[in-house]
């Protein structure tokens, strides 16, 4: 397969710089070069790709191959968004010494990942700043899930003991509140425990995974027809964006290409995924600081959208379109009519509610300067998707690496510095216009044809990234196919568990009661990020 | 301030007259699949097609007992591409007060093909152990008695405290639309409360997860007699696509005991409100 042009520099510069020491380097596809080193490359390897090519660590997960080649294998995805590539660095793990050498210290944006290969695959980390369990609360007993030895349906005792241990915050006046799993509102589980000195949070430890699920091992015991399904299900608000990118990755082992019009169907649908997503966000930002009214009204268009959704695709979550192939229906005239009344509708609607909130001094008092995530911290820590964009961090995955039918248009990419509240909300108040402007640029160019081509079995043993810009931020699926139609291993990666480390960041400094909103600013899945 | 109100007038009144006058539906929203019973021919494409085992089959002696089972289905519509015997409505009001109420099933004789033909016993509703409920016939006068008594008590007003146990929160975006003008659960007396001590009913979602089931079992135990547990959506009925592994137990009732199941992927708002009002005794059950 030929290399894109634009990954050749880095390439050519890589192979000059280590070529002794890579094992391998495959291509299989034009932006997925995948180079196969020992583990004392990675961090020599890292760093020299961070800084002489601006690459980030977009994923770093594991994968038990111990019956093909005798050992674990490590995979680290760095992403070059200038060039549009991704390289995947794969290094082995001996099944006899299980441990691997930790970035944290170097790249904080990977503590939880390196922490999550820990807990479900049994690799001991080395060097890890706070190696405690992630993905497995304290009081699981010692199982590694996603090892091939352990069965799926392996009924675990009742599990004794402490269910988490947490760092010890002291000091004269210092209390803690803990908060969680069940919260107040109508939202998922995870557990937060506020450590604060009079009215300022001085430390805030997240416990999440209590929606685990055991997605990721289910993945490997459906048939893939199933699996697209189970994508659906992996985070609800994005159930298309992650169908999407879980139908890319098949799409990619399989070298099968989505038919123009499917591409430009699955964009549109992204669209008003991002579109009902954030218009609700918008609103509920508003209701926790008390500004019931415009979430009303945010909501009043959240249903409209919602319905549209379903005289579309059949179901208001755009669940069941996705297909590897394409997508399942097509739109009819009278559809597409209704969708481009939709957006004539919501415009001017949309326009008066951002008009009524930018007009309410009390609540932008409420917004502006909360939560602050300085560019720098959230570069650290990776932030991606809106949280990033309104730090300053200038990545979308639709610009960068354009996927369905974004290389048709032009993505036009908000950016801000300040990173509070209020800027996390204009993030989604100009991605919201942007959307209509995409949703009437795709309908406008949308080509005729099929919209689904059949995938055929895949071949087994490949492997294959599938990336989509869900409303959240970046969302990628990397599977490892099984002989059958099977899958050896999905990797599922939400910007989510990317995101929740730096809430504690943001919320250094504030009080308590703002946490909601600041929460919401960020409004994280849980589901995502547990699996 | 003027402006808000502005908005608000010239918005006008969105809020739908649910149940009492039926909204205008899609066409192509999917919803429960109806199989024409007389005339399937063969079990097999559908139930292996499912992706969830909503559609499955059992053969014996020369006979096959096939069912669909609503409280699995996920509404994908996937089964009605393969089998032309099943056809999907736009029904989504399916809720139901036993997990059994939703199951449906036939018996067939099987042709040495594999597939089926001659309908045996009708269509039913799947209810195991039939026998022993009739012995217990007093019992379950008695239980009706007390039902009814609750039904009154919670038939004014309703508070309810949602538990996620372990959803992908597809339920919830759902659930969160309940509030909105165009739903307004509140004209019903019905209110989302922050504590399961102010709650009359629990409304949970998910398949359990085993970190949420002790969870769910405190904040049961906090509330106050007498109490309503509704399941929703299909991880809430039965555990849905993911079942019961590692690190789930399933469905709501696998952990405690639930008076109304509500399925869907996920339930739209008609959906929800159709189990809560059945729960609460305002709209009689169909069976």
């Amino acid at each position: 397969m030929n290399v894109l042009p634009e990954m050749l520099p880095a390439l050519d510069d890589l192979k000059k710089r280590f070529a002794d020491r890579f094992d391998a380097v495959h291509l299989p596809r034009a932006n997925e070069i995948y180079i196969h080193a020992k583990m004392d490359l990675v961090a020599g390897f890292t760093a020299y790709l961070y800084h002489r090519w601006q690459a980030r660590l977009v994923s770093l997960f594991a994968d038990d191959a111990r019956e093909s080649s005798g050992a674990f294998h490590l995979y680290y995805v760095f992403a070059l968004d200038a060039a549009g590539g991704f390289i995947i660095l794969r290094v082995p793990v001996a099944a006899d010494k299980p441990e691997f050498a930790s970035l944290t210290n170097a790249i904080p944006a990977v503590s939880w990942q390196e922490r999550e290969v820990q807990d479900l695959f049994g690799l001991k980390l080395i060097g890890h700043p706070n190696p405690h369990r992630c993905a497995l609360h304290d009081d699981w007993p010692e199982v590694f899930p996603l090892r091939k030895d352990f069965d799926l349906r392996t009924k675990l005792p009742p599990f004794q003991g402490e269910r988490h241990k947490f760092r010890t915050v002291e000091g004269e006046g210092v209390f803690h509140v803990p908060v969680g799993p069940v919260h107040a509102g109508i939202i998922e589980p995870g557990h937060f425990l506020f450590s604060v000195a009079g009215e300022p949070v001085l430390y805030l430890q997240l416990r999440l995974f209590y929606t685990h699920k055991g997605t990721e091992k289910l993945f490997e015991n459906l048939p893939v027809q199933h699996c697209v399904r189970l994508a659906e299900s992996i985070s609800g608000d994005s159930s298309f964006a992650h169908a999407t990118a879980f139908c890319h990755a098949i799409e990619r082992a399989a070298n099968v290409e989505a038919p123009p019009r499917a591409k430009f169907l699955r964009s549109i649908c992204l669209e008003l995924e991002r579109l009902y997503n954030h218009i609700a966000d918008i609103g509920a930002i508003c209701t926790d600081v008390a500004f019931v009214t415009a979430n009303m009204h945010c909501m009043r268009l959240k249903e409209r959208v919602l319905r549209v959704n379903e005289s579309l695709t059949g179901n208001r979550l755009l669940r069941g379109m996705a297909c590897p192939g394409g997508v399942r229906f097509d739109f009819d005239a009278e559809q597409i009519k209704s969708l481009s009344q939709l957006v004539a509708e919501l415009r001017p609607e949309f326009d008066s509610i951002v008009q009524i909130i930018d007009g309410s001094s009390s609540t932008l008092d409420r917004l502006e300067t909360t939560g602050v995530l300085k560019p720098q911290v959230a570069r650290d820590f990776g932030v991606v998707g809106i949280a990033g964009r309104a730090s300053g961090f200038d990545h979308d995955l639709r610009r960068d690496f354009p996927h369905a039918a974004y290389d048709q248009v032009k993505v036009c990419v908000p950016v801000y510095q300040a990173g509070d509240v209020k800027h996390r909300m204009q993030i989604r108040i100009d991605e919201v216009r942007e959307s209509f402007s995409l949703i009437e640029q795709f309908l406008a160019k949308l080509p005729d044809g099929e919209v689904r081509v059949e995938v055929g079995e895949l071949p087994a043993d490949a492997t294959a990234l599938g990336y989509v810009e869900g409303w959240r931020g970046e969302i990628f699926h990397w599977i490892r196919t099984a002989p059958g139609n099977r899958l050896a291993r999905c990797k599922v990666k939400d910007p989510s568990l990317q995101n929740w480390p730096v809430l504690s960041e943001a919320i250094q400094g504030n009080i308590i009661p703002d946490f909601p909103v600041v929460n919401k600013s960020f409004n994280l899945s849980y589901s995502g990020t547990d699996r | 301030m003027f402006g808000i109100l502005g908005k608000s007038l010239s918005t006008g009144v969105v809020t739908e007259n649910y149940p009492a006058t039926l909204p205008e539906i899609s066409s192509r929203a999917r919803g429960k699949p109806e199989i024409d019973w007389a005339n399937w021919r063969d079990a097999r494409p559908a139930t292996a097609i499912c992706p969830t085992g909503a559609i499955s089959f059992q053969d014996a002696n020369g006979q096959r007992t096939a069912q669909i089972n609503l409280s699995k289905c996920i509404f994908c519509g996937l089964c009605a591409e393969v089998d032309k015997a099943i056809r999907i409505t736009n029904i989504r009001e399916c809720a139901a007060r036993r997990r059994e109420d939703l199951v449906t099933g036939a018996s067939y004789s099987l042709k040495p093909d594999g597939s089926h033909e001659k309908m045996i016993s009708p269509p039913a509703i799947q209810r195991s152990g039939d026998s022993t409920i009739q012995n217990n016939e007093p019992l379950e006068t008695l239980g009706q008695q007390i039902k009814s008594r609750a039904d009154k008590i919670f038939g004014r007003s309703l508070h309810i405290r949602q538990v996620d146990a372990g959803s992908c929160n597809g339920c919830e975006v759902e659930i969160v639309n309940l509030n909105s003008p165009v739903y307004d659960i509140e004209r019903f007396g019905i209110h989302f409360v922050a504590s399961p001590r102010h709650a009359d009913m629990l409304l949970v979602t998910g398949p359990v997860t085993r970190n949420m089931e002790l969870a769910l079992k405190k904040t049961y135990d906090a509330m106050p007699d007498p109490r309503l547990v509704v399941a929703v959506g299909a991880c809430g009925c039965s555990g849905g696509i993911f079942g019961q592994n590692y690190a789930t137990c399933g469905g709501v009732d696998s952990v405690i005991s639930v008076d109304v199941y509500v399925p869907g992927c996920p339930p739209n708002p008609h959906a929800l409100l159709h189990g809560i009002l059945l729960a609460m005794g305002r709209i009689p059950p169909k069976h």
